[in-house]
Order: structure tokens, then sequence, then C-alpha cells
């Protein structure tokens, strides 16, 4: 599947699009494949996001994940500070980036 | 240290009304994200992995306490509560809202600080020795000349848009505490036979994809010329960098093609038409900026003594100390690198803490290390358990300066959109094994540097030990690297074979450790045993 990412015009914060708005969190993005070029294009002329760009990414127990480290731990925030991540009360969430 | 002047402050506070006049049309999308970037860059705005990332210019890494207090406001105030230094000295934040970047600037701007040129292919901030003005071994403080560059080249409209970005190193002392042979200009302030001082111009250094070690163009350039032969430097390579391959586009690539005798000639052609030109600065002016470099009111008889009956103290002051020039004081090193510690990170509360011991015990000064650590550059002996008690409380009184505990490593892949692989992880895995072993006081030296990509802000060519984070098909791997150094013996590191995992890496470091611990002779460092017995040795450890 390809997702559709970029950032926050306005908070420079990571962004992924949902089929119909643009959300922080990676759970909530659709598979943009085949619209991405045009969605990308439309969104940015409507300044909600700042470089868009499609990714590859695959489903895992029903949410999707990207397929490279860069964009997971985009998604997530950094490793080594669970406290700035998206969900920094799971012990366990390093493990999806890595 | 430098004040602005009226001059200085107007330029610095009409950037900052530019800047925010050009976020608001970008918000307001009247400016394009491509027509915004190259502006946003000028003044230091990145976007990252997270957000967009602000660098503060601090200038030879030099500051005073209330510039840290205000640094440390920025951090509670626009960002999650801490900065980053860097090995160029200067201060990263990874939070920055592009609706706030003015505010940042304009509050930098209250204490004579500023974003300016810490982006884009422009002369970048000037780097100096961190222990500037105090140590003992230099011939004269060097930053009135790193100073009277950085005004030079501060909005210098010849040299806004070079082929690449340009980085210049200051030092005055034998000792390379700053990797001066590493930069595009690494300038040495010497003292000739009939005592004169001079500069001796290195040209064509630089770590990323392609080190090199810069070649002496010049011993002694007059201190009178010392602008003009920076210029003429500049000069030929603005004319003749190649602006067609962005990874050819550093100098080090125009004086290594040309070749550095070619080179150097059309230096010196071009300096001498530059004299004719009197580009030269009143040598005036350069007094005038002396006198913000006058020594501090040492006292006189100031005690040598330092009771040393806590043994962590006393380690501290073994490790963490260094001399000075004047009796009865040193330079403190303060250690931003706890035992499984992000390298160069310290949180808002942490820099006010360093910032009122500067005030308390070192003359309201404060530099930052290109090794990601924080300088008292001037303390009182008698002073030092205050300081150090004071530090460990706050969990700052690490004693692993210059040991394999004392990292450099850059943002990498947790921060970085350049990195292939993340560096911080590594450093903290290796610091807590050391530790853990208790090998890291008798192993003495040992300079670890880790990147986390090819352009090597985390200076892996210069390591004793290099390590460079890769990606094979998507999978951070980490190359080990043996026999850098940054400093007078400046050398180039070079692999070992094959790379590591993330857990491999740090066994692969225990082992060539151990490679040393066995071979070595008396006095030697890591490095020396290396270069002693050669490469086979640790590679036969590390692969069999």
């Amino acid at each position: 599947m390809r997702l559709l990412t970029g950032n926050d015009l306005k908070t420079g914060a990571v962004i992924w699009w949902t089929g119909s708005d643009w959300s922080i969190h990676v759970e909530d993005a659709a598979d943009v494949s085949g619209s991405e070029d045009e969605t990308a294009r439309r969104e940015e002329a409507a300044r909600r996001v700042n470089a868009p760009y499609a990714i590859d990414a695959e489903m895992l127990e029903g949410t999707p994940r990207p397929s490279h480290i860069k964009e997971r731990v985009r998604a997530l925030g950094p490793t080594i500070r669970p406290d700035l991540t998206l969900k920094p009360a799971d012990p366990d969430i390093g493990n999806w980036v890595i | 240290m430098y004040k602005y002047d009226t001059y200085d402050q107007a330029m610095v506070d009409a950037r900052v009304e530019e800047f925010r006049d050009q976020a608001r049309r970008r918000l307001e999308g009247k400016l394009t994200e491509d027509q915004f970037k190259p502006l946003r860059l000028m003044n230091g705005l990145y976007l990252q992995l997270h957000a967009y990332m602000l660098r503060v210019a601090i200038p030879y890494g030099t500051l005073d306490s209330r510039q840290m207090h205000a640094l440390a406001d920025i951090a509670d105030k626009y960002d999650r509560g801490y900065g980053h230094f860097t090995t160029r000295q200067n201060i990263q934040y990874n939070w920055i809202r592009l609706e706030d970047a003015a505010d940042i600037l304009a509050d930098l701007a209250k204490v004579e600080m500023h974003a300016i040129q810490t982006s884009g292919n422009c002369i970048r901030n000037i780097s100096s020795d961190h222990f500037a003005g105090a140590a003992a071994d230099e011939v004269v403080d060097p930053r009135p000349y790193a100073e009277l560059l950085r005004q030079w080249s501060s909005f210098h409209p010849e040299f806004s848009y070079l082929p690449r970005k340009f980085k210049i190193a200051v030092i005055a002392s034998d000792t390379d505490r700053a990797a001066m042979r590493l930069h595009d200009i690494g300038i040495q302030i010497v003292q000739n036979d009939a005592g004169e001082l001079g500069a001796a111009f290195y040209v064509g250094g630089g770590m990323g994809r392609t080190p090199m070690i810069a070649p002496c163009i010049n011993d002694f350039v007059p201190l009178d010329r010392l602008v003009t032969y920076a210029e003429a430097c500049l000069r030929v390579y603005n004319r003749y960098g190649r602006r067609d391959n962005k990874y050819k586009a550093r100098i080090k690539i125009l004086v290594h093609e040309l070749g550095a005798e070619e080179y150097t000639r059309q230096v010196e052609e071009e300096f001498a038409h530059l004299l004719e030109q009197g580009v030269e600065p009143p040598f005036a002016e350069l007094e005038r900026i002396r006198t913000f470099f006058e020594d501090p009111l040492f006292e006189a008889d100031a005690s040598s003594d330092i009771d040393r009956s806590d043994p962590d103290f006393a380690l501290w002051v073994d490790r963490n100390t260094v001399a000075h020039k004047a009796n009865g004081y040193v330079s403190a090193v303060i250690s931003l690198k706890p035992v499984g510690g992000i390298p160069g990170d310290a949180t808002a509360e942490q820099m006010r803490l360093m910032a009122d011991l500067a005030k308390d015990y070192s003359f309201d000064e404060l530099r930052v290390m290109h090794t990601q650590n924080i300088v008292l550059p001037h303390v009182r002996k008698a002073d030092l358990h205050a300081l150090w008690t004071a530090l460990d409380e706050a969990g700052l009184g690490a004693p692993n300066l210059d040991t394999v505990e004392d990292i450099i490593a850059c943002p990498g892949l947790d921060y970085c959109s350049l990195a292939n692989a993340r560096s911080i992880p590594v450093a903290q895995r290796i610091s807590e094994r050391f530790a853990k072993t208790g090998k890291t006081e008798t192993l003495g030296q040992l300079k670890l540097k880790i990147s986390g990509c090819i352009n090597a802000c985390g200076h892996h060519h210069a390591g004793h030990i290099g390590i460079l984070g890769v990606d094979r098909k998507g999978v951070e791997n980490y190359q080990l690297l043996l026999g850098g150094s940054e400093a007078e013996d400046v050398s180039l590191a070079k692999i070992t074979g094959p790379g590591f995992d993330e857990h491999g890496i740090v066994d692969a470091v225990e082992t060539v450790t151990t490679v040393y611990e066995r071979e070595r002779e008396d006095g030697e460092r890591f490095l020396d045993t290396y270069r002693r017995i050669g490469m086979n040795p640790f590679k036969e450890a590390l692969y069999g």
C-alpha cells in the first residue's frame, strides 16, 4: 500500500493523509495508491501540508506500518526519547519502529 | 567577550523583521515552499524528521550567562525543554513551529544572538579553540581574529551564494582542539622567530563523503592582511568551485583537483590583486575588537591547593579540568555525556544551572566544545569542589572527558532527515557497556565518534574509533573505522571491514579495545598502538 505524508505547514508536525483530512497518527492513514500525486498537489496548494510525498507501507495487525525505518521513526518520534513520542506510555513501541 | 555595537544590533534586528514578513507570507500562501526554503535556511530554519529545526549560531562557541539563560528560556517557551549542542559549537532546537520562528529570532536578538548563516552555501559560524583565552599553550587569544572574520563574512555579498557551504576554524596553539585541518579553511595564529604574529592558512580540508586533510598553503600571512588573504582564498573557490555537482562542490575537491601548488599560485595572484584594492579593514578595527577579549581580573595569589580527599571529586578534577595560563585557575569541562545519555543534549534546567555557575565561578563565560560538552574557562582551583558538587547533583558531573564514554554523536536517524541510521542509541549502549565493565578509566584517551550518514556530522573519520551508520536494504548497519584524529596529529580513519548490526557494533568496539589492552606499550593511547601495530591485529580479532 501507499501512504501520503508530509509536515504540517504551521507546526512542522508529521502528518498522514486519511482520505479526507490529515492526522498526526499513522494508524489513521489511508491507502492512496493511484491518487497520491493528485492528492499531494491539491493539499499542498491548499496549504494544509508542506512538501507531501508518498511512501510504501504494509498492513500489520490492522494498521499501516511504513516499510522503511526512517518513515517509522517519523511516524512515532525519536526512539531515544519515548516521552516525546506519540505513544509515551507504550513500553513496546520501540519494537514497532525497529 | 564581544559586544554588539549599534550596527551589529541594527543588522540583526532588521533581519528578524525581514524573516517575520517572509514567514507570514509563507503561512498566507504568498510564497511556495520552493520560494521559502532558501529564505528559511538563511535563517537557520530546517525541516527535519519530526518538525522544523532551528540552528542558532554561537560564534566560536563563546557565551555569557545571560545568553545561556536565553537559550534555556527558548527551550522551555518554544521547544520541549531541551537543546542539542552540536559539533560546530552551535545549539539546535528540534521541535520548532514556523509560527514561532520569528519570535524566537527576536528573543535571540535581545541577547546579541541569531541564526544567520547557520545553513546555506555561505560562510558558516566561525569555530575556534574552546579553551581560547585560557589555554596555557596559546600564543594569543584566537577569538579576536575569529570575530574579525565573523564580521567580514556576515552578509558578505560576494560570498552569499558559494558553490557549497564553507567552514572556517581559527586556533592559536600547536595543540589543535578545533579540528582545524578538517575545515574548508583552517587558520593557526603563529609567532615567528622575530616574535611577530601571523596566520598559517590550511585550505581544503573537510569530512563528509570525501574526507581530506587541508594542506598548508601559506605558513605566515601578516595579521594586517588576514582578511585580504581569506578573501583571496574564497574568491578563487567562488570562481572555480564546481557548481554542477553538489558532491564535488566543496573547496577540498577544487584544491585536490587543481593541486595545492596551483591553487596556492592562484590565491597568491588574487591576493596581490586584492592588496591593490585595499579590502583589508583598518587595523584599528582589529584593535577595537581585541579590547573585548582582554583577560578577566585573575587573582594574582589564587591558591593552587585542591583538597582531593573525596575520590569522586579527585577523579573529576583529574579527568575534566585542564591547565590554565593563570596560576591557581583551571578550565573545567562540564560533560554532557552521562552514562547512557544523549551526547550534547541539555535540559533548560541544566542550561540555567551552567549559566549560574559560570556567573559564580568563571567570570560569566561559557564555551561550547565541538565535542558537545561545555567549558567554564576560568575557574579558581579553590572553587572546584563547590562547582563539582553543584554539577554532580544536576547529573552534570560525569568524569569522562576524552574517554570512551565521551562520545561525539550526530542526531542521526532519530532526528535528521539525511541520516541513514541512528547514532544516539549506539552511543548510549557503548557508554553503558564500558561503564559497566569499569574499563573506561584504564583505556585512557580514546576518542569515539559516530555519524548516522556519510555527511559525517559526527566526525567519524576523525575518531580513534569511528562508527558510520549506513542503510543496508532498509536495515541499519554500522561500519567500524580505526585510526582517525582531528588533533595536531591529524589522520583519517580506515574501515575495518564488513559492518555490524546495532548490537554487534557495541561488541566490536569492545573487541578492538581488548586488542589495544593486549598490545599497548607504556604510555600508549589507543591511537598510538593502532599506528604502531596497524589494522591487521584488530581485523583478526573482529573477523577471525
